[in-house]
């Protein structure tokens, strides 16, 4: 009797430890596929055109700083979703209207930064090669949220000068309370 | 039988060494092997580098000449005429780094004169623009 008991116990044991592990990665599963509370929030904000979180990069890669800051500032990969940096990296040779091409290997390595680092929260089927063109850009900087005229001040000049107002911009900070808009 | 093993071993290493591709070289080298490969062209002049100059002050059908982003001083840093990024100077004796790393090099003209001149450049041409820049002084 007393063994059958600790054989039952030992079962309930494992059962429940095994519910404890399945269970909440069986939801969050839910949450994704089914537009579930949290799903729901994420997946259709911005039309699914998401950037990342967190955007700090916990790592970032040597051969990416070097190369891509030759000629502008670290984008952080998480504002745009793998398949944008897939599409970026497989035409450098023509990157807006530049050659940027990279021999075979660094375009290997620092693809594979991008596209492991891109943004988690991107769930429309949208591959844009431009930061401003997405969705959760171009809401976050509408007249209302930007006066038309900042543009055009010379030491912002481009909505691509990310750093002209968010002076973190390649340490992958956009926070609201770090923006300093110059005069 | 321990002295061969630790022979081998130094040969080995040795090997290694040797199949090492040479990064760090300097101007003059760099513009050596490109006259080894204008030496194999047809038409093939000494180097000018006032021929070099005109040409990289020089517009070549396109919007950007290599003074768009180099400016008409290579001993000067330059600006990216797009994205305004600060560039280096181009002119080894204004920025010791130039035209030290043949994997660079190649990769710049390639990339530069795409889109200069939509091809890539012959090797008269970038020999009389390095010549020109090694005459540059700070």
């Amino acid at each position: 009797m007393l063994t059958q008991d600790n054989k039952f116990l030992r079962v309930l044991t494992v059962m429940l430890l095994a519910m404890s592990i399945t269970v909440p990665v069986a939801q969050a599963d839910n949450d994704e596929k089914h537009d579930g509370k949290y799903g729901k929030k994420y997946s259709s904000k911005y039309g699914g055109e998401n950037r990342g979180k967190p955007l700090q990069l916990a790592q970032t890669n040597a051969k990416f700083q070097q190369e891509c800051t030759s000629c502008h500032i670290a984008y952080v990969p998480g504002l745009l979703p793998a398949e944008s940096w897939r599409r970026m990296m497989a035409g450098l040779d023509k990157h807006f209207d530049s050659d940027a091409s990279l021999d075979a290997e660094d375009n290997k390595e620092i693809t594979a930064f991008l596209v492991n680092n891109a943004s988690n929260r991107w769930s429309a089927p949208t591959s844009p090669l431009r930061i401003t063109e997405s969705a959760w850009f171009k809401h976050k900087h509408d007249s209302r949220e930007i006066d038309p005229a900042v543009w055009k001040n010379p030491k912002v000049q481009s909505p691509a000068n990310c750093g002209a107002c968010h002076p973190q911009a390649e340490r992958g900070n956009f926070n609201e309370h770090d923006i300093r808009i110059p005069r | 039988m321990f002295h061969l093993f630790r022979a081998s071993g130094f040969v080995l290493i040795a090997a290694g060494l040797a199949v090492q591709p040479a990064f760090a070289e300097t101007p003059n080298e760099i513009l050596a092997s490109i006259q080894q490969e204008a030496a194999g062209t047809a038409g093939a002049q000494e180097f000018s580098a006032v021929r070099g100059e005109s040409f990289f002050k020089a517009k070549h059908g396109n919007d950007w000449s290599c003074a768009s982003c180099h400016t008409d001083n290579p001993a000067a840093p330059g600006k990216h005429a797009k994205t305004g990024k600060v560039i280096d100077p181009l002119a080894p004796s204004a920025h010791a780094e130039r035209f030290t790393n043949p994997k660079k090099v190649a990769k710049w003209f390639k990339r530069n004169c795409n889109d200069v001149l939509n091809r890539v450049c012959t090797p008269q041409e970038k020999g009389d623009v390095l010549t020109y820049l090694l005459t540059v002084n700070k």
